[in-house]
């Protein structure tokens, strides 16, 4: 069999990108990796081009967990600035918290069915279902967001500050630390830097709370370092000294088991107030020793102070921004045009992270054209993605235990493809988001690829059952919001533009055609299902509306299963 | 002795013994699960490839009464072949193929096509999607079946699939099947029993492991690499893998590839089953058949859509069978069409034709009978726009045969494939029980002997032979609607009259079907 004959075709079908030839850019290496022959040299000026459908979808695909029709459509025919702003624009008041979802389990003797735990008293006996609830809870939060970039930054912060629920032996407190990512995941990286360093969650989770001056820890100081602020590149150099003196700074710091839920407490006596002399790296900084009440405050402002006077802070920030909104590959071009001037853009503004997103967002950069549709969706964005396109119906709001049994659904499906929320594999966060070389291939493997499709399939057709509920799809929800979904052709280019990132051949596009039109009928044949289906009143009603529906679940499992929906 | 030539010798003389297993007394054929599953051991390596003419086929104008053409030109003058075209069977030169189908008529010569006339099913649904569900669940025409035929049948071999598979026993898929994402055939009961692989490109691309080329940039790596691991994590990538590089195929007569997706799924096919793969049922399909409009040329009608579409097909089928054949593959592998519907009989004034009702079915290789089964289709002199062909056997007769005689299913287990019904096996494989040459004499022991007056307005009397034994006499509406049984009882041997009284019928053609058994001849009624 001629293999070029096979290409041949394909070419001939009209792709508009550009063809890897066998002799420009060699044939891809195992991975499918093909050594790119050229490189952008765009940066972070304004993008002036135009701001239509696409680049807008794009800028929705990456800052929101799927794009509704509703969410393109209460952006459309807005200036990129305008969206932007009100991307950026988040709320400040803080999400309801998670409720008692297992009052009809176990009993909780401090919290009413449906009411929230978060204020109430420790409780062994119900701690594991309060654990099960502030996880579902949080998946939850993912899927109900509102369109702004607010829960995007969350799962970024909550990688960046990486620690385990499952290790935090008080659920109470997982919720506190998400309010901590929830307050200043829009504000400012001091601010959010320091309320971390000091959260009760993190005190316990990185032994902050076991730092004393008899027995200094130096387990925060050197996360802090190395995983928070500077990174391990090789201008981030702070030395082992460095990491002595600064678990002595935050020595005194501890949880207060008694108060409910249990919060920071400083401890003075167990501060070590003497000075501490830091390297070099930090410009030979002294952090004069303090004593009572207020000496873990005076000295953690200094100590952020030092640290955030480093240029390399707002370049390594800057570089995992980039990695997550942008693409994984940052070679010197990308370096010099775009994450210097980023972290410049960060360091002037005091380190607003509003600021520095703005600037990213609005670039010629992130709109290039080489740019878009290469990130491989994380898990959640591509489950939660998937419930938001098809607004799937969830169960109503008072219906506590059903409701966090879907959002635990969820959550058990990223689980399965390696993202399981509220638990990173250590305090470095997801290797998707750090280890070379892979970084967001690491998602996609022998076992999480097929899963992933699986989610989608499952939701398709048969749906999570729990009691007489199901959890469904019902396709007709988007696709009834389409322009004109009763020609095939428009259903088919609608579905595509919306739920890809990308154009597919005319091969793939003949492919899609076939499950609504098989052996190439004429297009009437849908065209008068659709509009059979969609009237009560004509006589073929339930057959055509039974056959149509199952034909447009087949359609949207079919864009599902392509390898492009994989990408954002 | 090898094993499972005890067994397949056991299984074919049906008796009864005292086998041991492991030292494990084993009582009866029928009684042991485990002897039925090792008496299906008989049919292993049998390969059944489906091929869907998806539109509804133009049956008048693919296997053409050669004996009715006053009556076809009438009807259809603006498309018929010209008759000196039509390829006419060389022994039953009242019927011919079209003038493209050169490739079947070459298998009907070498003795490797069986062809059956006007296949359908009662109460005829001339909806595509309806149709196509219907042909592929093997339901009747009021019911909404879920599973499919070959679903079914392999639901039955392979029980508890898909958990625990693939073994070490099937390792391969059990199924595959190339485009129709929506397709009923394979649905089981609980998941689909087959492999479902998008197209031809992706098929050849999963078969060498290689992907399309995409674009060279960041998108486009992330994108191959996606592709890579997406057909890596098919868990059958390997086996066919596997089978493709060790199988080959050996005939000239394929087309250029990429041109013909018919014959390029039919190379990969052969390709892998000379691999070794042990998948029984293979489905490709080709679309195109739904000629409303432009199905000829006006200047020469052998050519255009329809005539395209022939061509396609026998040239594919035939180099198909000549590959299976020089792989020593013939004693394995059989193949059959099927389309959701046949065309009207009169054509319409765009040069095509619309939804219609019964049509042929092909089945070839080396284990049928070759042949044409049933009568030419009759023609009336008056065709009207809502005239069909009625049905003269059940689609699910052919689908009976094909489990029975090819796949050596126990008839319990046949029924049960077919959805709790029993259906009359035909003489399509040469171990079926009857042969083509049966059913002709047994067509011609009874007859229709006089329909008077025709045309009718207030009753006709028809007169009829028949042989004893139970006869129905029925009549059939224009469209293949069952509109009254006029006899259904037992009768000696000897000529009868019968009443038809007409009052009341609406105008137009009416099929009077005389059968007896497998034995149906029909006559057409015109009511004034």
């Amino acid at each position: 069999m001629d293999r070029k004959a096979f290409f041949q075709r394909i070419k001939s079908s009209g792709q508009d990108a550009v063809f890897a030839e066998e002799g420009l850019g060699g044939t891809p290496d195992v991975q499918g990796k093909k050594t790119l022959n050229r490189r952008t040299n765009t940066g972070t000026s304004a993008y002036t081009g135009t701001f239509g459908k696409a680049e807008l979808m794009h800028l929705l695909r990456r800052t929101l967990f799927g794009v509704k029709v509703s969410d393109y459509n209460l952006y459309k025919g807005k200036t990129l600035e305008q969206v932007v702003d009100a991307l950026l624009n988040v709320s400040s008041s803080l999400p309801n918290p998670p409720l008692n979802n297992y009052g009809n389990l176990v009993n909780d003797p401090n919290v009413p069915y449906g009411s929230t735990w978060v204020n109430a008293a420790l409780d062994p006996a119900v701690e594991p279902y309060r654990k099960g609830s502030v996880k579902s809870w949080f998946w939850g939060q993912m899927l109900t967001q509102t369109p702004d970039i607010q829960a995007k930054m969350v799962l970024f912060w909550h990688n960046h500050f990486a620690l385990q629920f499952l290790e935090i032996p008080d659920a109470r407190a997982c919720y506190v630390y998400s309010k901590v990512l929830y307050t200043h995941a829009l504000g400012n990286l001091k601010d959010l830097t320091r309320a971390v360093t000091i959260d009760p969650a993190m005190l316990f989770y990185l032994n902050g709370r076991l730092n004393t001056k008899k027995a200094p820890d130096e387990n925060y100081a050197r996360e802090l370092q190395e995983l928070f602020t500077l990174g391990k590149g090789p201008n981030s150099k702070y030395t082992e000294d460095d990491v002595k003196a600064m678990a002595k700074v935050l020595t005194g710091w501890s949880i207060n088991p008694l108060t409910n839920p249990f919060s920071t407490a400083f401890v003075s006596v167990n501060h070590d107030s003497s000075d501490k002399q830091f390297s070099s790296f930090y410009g030979n900084t002294v952090i004069k020793g303090q004593t009572g009440i207020n000496a873990g405050n005076t000295e953690l402002d200094d100590l952020l102070t030092m640290i955030f006077k480093v240029d390399e802070v707002a370049l390594f920030i800057c570089r995992k921004l980039y990695e997550y909104f942008v693409y994984y590959e940052i070679d010197d071009t990308v370096e010099s045009n775009v994450i210097v001037p980023l972290a410049k853009v960060f360091r002037d503004s005091g380190y607003s992270i509003k600021a520095v997103l703005k600037t990213l967002l609005m670039s010629e950069h992130f709109f290039d054209t080489w740019n878009r549709a290469c990130v491989i969706k994380d898990p959640l964005t591509q489950q939660v993605g998937f419930c938001r396109e098809m607004e799937l119906k969830f169960p109503n709001a008072t219906d506590y235990f059903l409701l966090y049994q879907m959002y635990n659904m969820g959550l058990s499906f990223g689980q399965l493809t390696q993202l399981n929320l509220g638990d990173p594999p250590n305090v470095a966060g997801w290797p998707a988001w750090y280890q070379k070389p892979l970084f967001h291939r690491s998602w996609i493997n022998s076992d999480t690829l097929p899963k992933r499709n699986q989610f989608t399939d499952y939701l398709l057709f048969i749906g999570h059952k729990v009691g007489t509920f199901t959890l469904l799809v019902d396709p007709w929800i988007f696709v009834k919001q389409l322009s004109n979904p009763g020609k095939a052709d428009d259903l088919i280019s609608d579905c595509v533009s919306h739920l890809l990132p990308m154009s597919i051949s005319a091969t793939q596009t003949a492919s899609l055609k076939e499950v609504l039109l098989p052996g190439g009928i004429p297009d009437y044949n849908w065209s008068d299902e659709y509009r059979a289906a969609t009237d009560p009143s004509d006589p073929n009603y339930s057959t055509a509306l039974s056959t149509a529906t199952v034909k447009l679940r087949y359609l949207l499992k079919s864009i599902m299963n392509l390898s492009e929906y994989q990408l954002s | 002795m090898k094993r499972r030539s005890f067994f397949k010798a056991s299984a074919a003389a049906g008796t009864v013994l005292p086998l041991t297993l492991n030292g494990m007394g084993v009582k009866t054929f029928e009684d042991s699960p485990l002897l039925r599953s090792l008496g299906r051991r008989s049919a292993d390596g049998k390969v059944l490839v489906i091929i869907n003419l998806s539109g509804g086929n133009d049956g008048l104008n693919t296997l053409i009464p050669i004996d009715q053409y006053s009556n076809l030109s009438k009807a259809r003058n603006n498309i018929i072949i010209p008759e000196d075209k039509v390829l006419p069977f060389w022994d039953k030169p009242a019927a011919g193929l079209h003038p493209k189908l050169s490739g079947l008529r070459d298998l009907y010569n070498n003795g490797l096509l069986s062809a059956i006339q006007a296949v359908g099913y009662p109460n005829p649904n001339y909806s595509h999607f309806r149709s196509t569900d219907i042909w592929m669940s093997g339901s009747d025409s009021s019911e909404s079946w879920t599973t499919g035929w070959m679903g079914r049948y392999l639901d039955g071999q392979y029980t508890g699939y898909p958990k625990g598979y693939p073994t070490t026993a099937m390792p391969d898929p059990l199924a595959i099947q190339i485009g129709q994402m929506v397709s009923l055939t394979f649905m089981g009961p609980e998941v689909n029993m087959g492999m479902a692989i998008t197209d031809p490109t992706t098929f050849y691309n999963l078969a060498n492991g290689t992907t399309d080329p995409t674009p060279n940039t960041p998108a486009g790596n992330e994108l191959a690499f996606l592709r890579l691991m997406a057909q890596q994590t098919n868990q059958y990538a390997t086996v066919i893998q596997n089978a493709a590089a060790k199988g080959t195929n050996k005939s000239s007569k394929y087309p250029t590839g990429g041109r013909q997706p018919l014959s390029d799924q039919l190379k990969i096919v052969a390709k892998l089953i000379s691999g070794g793969l042990k998948t029984p049922v293979y489905m490709v399909s080709i679309g195109g058949f739904d000629t409303h409009s432009e199905q000829v040329d006006s200047a020469d009608h052998t050519v255009g859509a329809h005539g395209t579409l022939m061509q396609q097909l026998g040239d594919a089928i035939a180099a198909f069978q000549d590959d299976i054949k020089l792989l020593g593959l013939e004693d394995r592998v059989v193949g059959m069409t099927f389309s959701e519907f046949g065309r009207r009989v009169m054509s319409n004034a765009s040069n095509g034709t619309d939804h219609g009702a019964a049509a042929p079915m092909f089945v070839f290789g080396k284990a049928v009978q070759n042949g044409v089964i049933g009568a030419n289709p009759t023609i009336p002199s008056t065709v009207t726009v809502n005239d069909n062909l009625p049905m003269q056997y059940d689609f699910r007769q052919v689908y009976a045969s094909v489990l029975t005689d090819w796949f050596e299913l126990p008839a319990a287990e046949v029924k049960a494939a077919m959805g709790g019904k029993d259906f009359n096996t035909l003489p399509i494989f040469k171990a079926n029980k009857a042969s083509i040459e049966d059913y002709v004499d047994l067509v011609s022991r009874i007859s229709l002997n006089n329909i008077y007056p025709n045309p009718a307005v207030q009753n006709a009397q028809i007169s009829y032979f028949t042989e004893s034994g139970h006869v129905k006499l029925s009549v059939f509406d224009a469209t293949g609607q069952l509109v009254r049984v006029l006899k259904d009882e037992w009768h000696g041997h000897g000529t009868y009259v019968a009443d038809f009284d007409v009052v009341g019928l609406r105008k137009g053609n009416y099929y009077i079907q005389l059968s007896q058994g497998e034995k149906r001849i029909t006559e057409v009624l015109l009511v004034q």
